[in-house]
């Protein structure tokens, strides 16, 4: 019998059905010891979210064991609750009967509940809003509800998903501050914290231990303490330094040209999708490095130099890379030549240079091949969308279809008609008329 | 105030298949049941005496009342029935593969052609004044319920995912879950969608206290019928107190009970945000500062709703799983064994239908087929003049705040007053005119679903962007120009799902518009509305429920075939989302 606290054995999580069945997360092994703060961090889709249901018992995965203190989870996990990013409070309920409602739930008498839910809106700084409704509060306000409903209920296990996301700079600052001092502090009786999130900085300010996962199909590929005492400095070398490495464990490893673009679809190997990203988004990360100092910049900084998400990022990083335009190497971004050539050229070399480099991309070969072998080269958008299914969620079957179509626009490649919802081969005449 | 239709009126229609196994097993399904009532019918006695109505002014406040209490009765069968129809089919996976086609298809089954099903069948078991009462309710039941269950399923499986997920891991026990989520989530769009059914219940209110099968009169005293038994007389004097008593009934229940409710409701919207201009009522200002509604508040109502938490709250979780996981539904075993009883049902029942349609001459259908036709035109033309002129109005409305304070009043009101009230008054004019009957035919089916059209381009024109308003006055658009390019694209979904409710409506009103009694004399057109009517009158079971089934067969296919499909097209292409 081993002490954990919780213990994730083999989970595997599958959506759909028949063909369109697609695999959310893949053999997923993972342990939390109590007094353990851990982050799950990666790329959207990466199945973070997932877990943190399975977690919860809100899902049951196809394959596999949840263990809570080594007991077979079944339905919802009694000593776990959810802060959501989006709050999930109810708006025709007060403050007040937003956390009471926690406890009405476990059958808590009337008197006892008002009593406790009060001192909860004390503990959070929120006394004298008891009888305002969440419409009438700031995110910020409204997120320490969040937290007061779920420690109303005093779970062992306090899992966040994206919790201060859905905040403004300042607000999210504060609150990450404050569950910190309840947390370090002891003040609250929760044994163990699971953040879900895509901020890494964040991740690495708060937790223990960072766990990365990686997408298609959604699985662990590092798992990193930070031996860094609370408080934690944002500037102080030590936390870059940590800040780094795991920027690295999520934005690439050099690897051989075949394993780094992929196989295409219907071949052998893993697809390599085609990052979510817009040609503008991609020209301006290039034309912003182009102009820093030695086309070299900390990868964590271009969230904040860019004004994006770090999910932006990380794509917009990832397709910099497969295009040959930049090389990421131990959490800096370094523009090549190439990507130097296409930041300074004109739209029409631009075009050129990128049709070239998309014409080495497997998924894009694929895409071609699959026009040409058509009738009149021309080829229905379902046809490709339903090939990809095979492989890809049907969300994300569709979106890689509008990339394809949206980056071979661009480059000239091909042409859509979107009233007939058809490719077409772009061909000389075509771009005559 | 506008900006709510655009959430009331977003999206109507469910998204399905055009034609699935489901439809035909509902189709079936409804045959029999209006077949097992046509059987009912035929063994009851072949006369019925009714009471006599009375024309004084001075019986009309009790007139009122019975009808009133009528249509409460009715609204609270249909409230209940679409709480448990539409949760059924939300949370159940297999149920509602079954229920929401059946629904669709209930939709479409006239009014009147329930008449004998329901009644007949209920003067079997009850005496007959109570069989007629009842009768009464379920008829006007069934012209309240179905959009009340559409916007509870519709709330139930647009829930916001994390609220869902919230109330399971705080362990909601079905009752919690069901106070605390499910009815404040729906509470706005069951309280427009019970003042739609109302307004529904008054247009049939006549239609359903006014039954005579064959030689068997079953009336029953209240507004609406005192309104037929004065057409029947000529007696314009009454139909004019009549009409007065029923707009003031109206003008009642609008300012002293659903201004209040809306008023009241306003706290149960989604949104984060305070709204600029509440709904507002008088009454309720009057009510929340009176001490006796505090007293009672505390006294009763809370000391109330503590008991039934307490008595609720341990009831078993529901597991709600639309979002989740679902690897595999299972259906549970007593699913087979129900659906196998109703297959075999089903069988049975279909052959002894089509047994009892062989038996309907073949000149018979064709008069029906041809009745479908006219009807089918009458109900195109009401459309196309309906179109013409509510698509400029609700544009000026929905765009226009300083006319919509002027105009939205009025159009509730007239709204509300049910055109087969002022009937007999139209044909007095219309009945002058060449070819009248059909003129009035038309009107009427025009006055009865006009409305819906123009609410919903009100919904859509009040949502189209200022910043699409703006980019077209500064690219200097002519008038033409910025209809085609901004208006008709921008409400085309909201046309489309007025249109598909609006026809629908038209096909039920055709009963009552194509066959209408008046100075003792019968006038009817050509029509498929006019056969079940008089079918109907006439007691000749087996025509009434072939000319119901082809006219159910008709609109479903026509809602399948055509309205479906332009709805899915305007979701795709136009919505402004």
């Amino acid at each position: 019998m081993t002490g954990h606290l919780l213990e994730l054995k083999g989970i595997t999580q599958k959506y759909g059905r028949g063909e369109r069945r697609f695999t959310a997360v893949e053999n997923v092994n993972l342990a939390i010891d109590e007094g353990e703060f851990v982050a799950l961090i990666g790329p959207s889709g990466c199945g973070k979210s997932t877990l943190l249901r399975i977690v919860t018992g809100l899902n049951q995965p196809v394959e596999g064991q949840v263990l809570y203190r080594g007991e077979l989870l079944d339905g919802v996990n009694p000593h776990a609750t959810i802060v959501f990013q989006t709050f999930a409070l109810f708006p025709w309920l007060t403050v007040q009967q937003n956390v009471e409602v926690a406890l009405k739930a476990r059958g808590m008498p009337p008197n006892l509940r008002t009593v406790r839910s009060i001192d909860l809106l004390d503990m959070v700084g929120l006394d004298g809003f008891e009888t305002a409704f969440p419409r009438e509060l700031s995110g910020g306000m409204r997120q320490k509800v969040g937290f007061a409903r779920a420690m109303a209920v005093e779970p062992e296990l306090l899992c966040l998903d994206e919790a201060f996301s859905a905040l403004d700079v300042l607000s999210a600052e504060s609150l990450r501050g404050e569950l910190l001092e309840l947390w370090t502090g002891g003040a609250i009786p929760t044994k163990a914290i699971l953040m879900v999130t895509h901020n890494i900085e964040e991740a690495v300010l708060m937790a223990d231990r960072v766990v990365v996962m990686d997408k298609q199909p959604g699985r662990v590929i590092a798992d990193q303490k930070i031996p860094l005492a609370h408080p934690r400095q944002r500037k102080s070398p030590e936390f870059l330094d940590v800040l780094d490495r795991v920027y690295a464990l999520l934005a690439g490893q050099t690897q051989p040209e075949h394993i780094e673009l992929g196989t295409a679809p219907g071949e052998a190997g893993r697809t390599r999708a085609l990052p979510d990203i817009s040609v503008g988004e991609l020209a301006g990360l290039l034309e912003f490095l182009d102009e820093t100092p030695n086309d070299r910049i900390d990868v964590y900084r271009l969230e904040q130099e860019l004004n994006l998400g770090a999910t932006e990022v990380l794509q917009l990083t990832e397709a910099a890379e497969l295009l040959g335009f930049a090389t990421i190497a131990k959490g800096d971004i370094t523009l090549t030549p190439l990507g130097e050539t296409f930041a300074e050229a004109r739209i029409l070399a631009r075009k050129e240079i990128f049709a070239t480099r998309i014409r080495r991309l497997p998924m894009f070969r694929w895409v071609l091949a699959m026009l040409d072998a058509a009738d009149k080269a021309q080829l229905d958008r379902d046809v490709l969308r339903l090939a990809l299914e095979l492989e890809f969620s049907p969300e994300d079957a569709a979106r890689q279809v509008d990339l394809a179509i949206d980056w071979g626009r661009y480059a000239e490649l091909l042409a859509y008609d979107d009233n007939t919802e058809t490719l077409y081969r772009e061909t000389a005449e075509t771009v005559a008329g | 105030m506008l900006n709510l239709f655009s959430g009331i009126f977003k999206t109507q229609q469910p998204a399905q298949r055009t034609f699935g196994w489901a439809d035909g097993i509902v189709l079936a399904l409804v045959v029999v049941v209006i077949y097992a009532g046509v059987r009912l019918a035929i063994d009851t006695p072949a006369e019925i005496e009714g009471p006599s109505i009375s024309l004084a002014p001075e019986v009309l406040p009790y007139y009122a009342v019975r009808s009133v209490g009528r249509m409460a009765a009715a609204y609270v069968l249909s409230l209940g029935f679409a709480l448990v129809y539409g949760r059924v089919a939300a949370y159940h996976h297999w149920a509602e593969q079954v229920l929401m086609p059946l629904l669709d298809v209930l939709q479409s089954v006239p009014i009147l052609s329930f008449l004998p099903v329901v009644l007949l069948s209920l003067s079997a078991v009850l005496p007959q004044g109570v069989a007629a009462e009842v009768a009464s309710i379920v008829l006007i039941f069934t012209s309240q319920v179905w959009n009340l269950v559409f916007v509870w399923y519709q709330s139930l499986t647009t829930i916001p995912g994390e609220l869902n997920e919230a109330a399971t891991t705080f362990r909601f026990s079905t009752w919690m879950r069901f106070r605390t989520l499910e009815l404040p989530f729906a509470a706005i769009g069951l309280l427009w969608n019970s003042m739609m059914s109302w307004a529904g219940g008054w247009f049939f209110l006549m239609a359903a206290e006014i039954f005579t099968v064959g030689e068997k009169d079953f009336r029953l005293l209240g507004l609406g019928a005192y309104l037929q038994e004065a057409a029947n007389q000529e007696d314009y004097r009454a139909i004019g107190m009549g009409i007065a008593a029923l707009v003031l009934v109206i003008v009642l229940l609008d300012q002293l009970v659903w201004r209040p409710l809306l008023a009241w409701a306003d706290r149960f919207k989604l949104e984060m945000t305070e709204s600029d201009n509440p709904p507002t009522s008088w009454f309720y200002d009057v009510l929340r500062a009176a001490h006796i509604t505090n007293w009672l508040d505390g006294r009763v109502r809370q000391p109330l709703m503590r008991g039934l938490d307490a008595l609720l709250v341990r009831t078993p979780q529901t597991s709600v799983t639309r979002n989740g996981t679902n690897g595999r539904q299972r259906r549970p075993w007593f699913a087979y064994l129900v659906l196998a009883a109703v297959g075999l049902g089903l069988v049975y029942g279909v052959a002894q239908t089509g047994q009892m349609l062989a038996e309907v001459p073949a000149a018979q259908w064709s008069n029906i087929a041809t009745g479908v036709a006219a009807t089918l035109l009458r109900v195109m033309i009401a459309l196309v003049i309906a179109l013409a002129w509510t698509i400029p109005v609700g544009v000026l409305i929905g765009t226009n705040p300083r006319i919509a304070a002027v105009l939205q009043p009025v159009v509730q009101i007239t709204a509300s007053i049910p055109a087969t009230a002022l009937f007999p008054v139209l044909l007095l004019v219309v009945l002058q005119l060449p070819a009248g009957l059909n003129i009035a035919a038309v009107v009427l089916m025009l006055m009865g679903t006009q409305w819906y059209l123009l609410f919903n381009i009100i919904a859509g024109a009040t949502a189209i962007p200022q910043e699409l308003k703006f980019t077209s006055t500064l690219l200097r658009l002519n008038r033409w120009e910025r209809w085609r390019t901004l208006l008709l694209p921008a409400l085309f979904p909201y046309i489309i799902t007025g249109a598909i409710t609006a026809s629908g409506g038209a096909w039920n009103a055709s009963i009552v518009a194509e066959y209408f009694q008046l100075g003792g004399k019968t006038h009817q057109v050509t029509g498929v509305g006019a056969l079940i009517a008089d079918a109907t009158a006439e007691g000749d079971f087996h025509l009434l429920l072939a000319a119901t089934l082809s006219m159910i067969l008709t609109v479903v296919l026509i809602n399948r075939l055509f309205w479906r499909r332009l709805y899915r097209r305007a979701e795709e292409q136009y919505r402004m989302e």
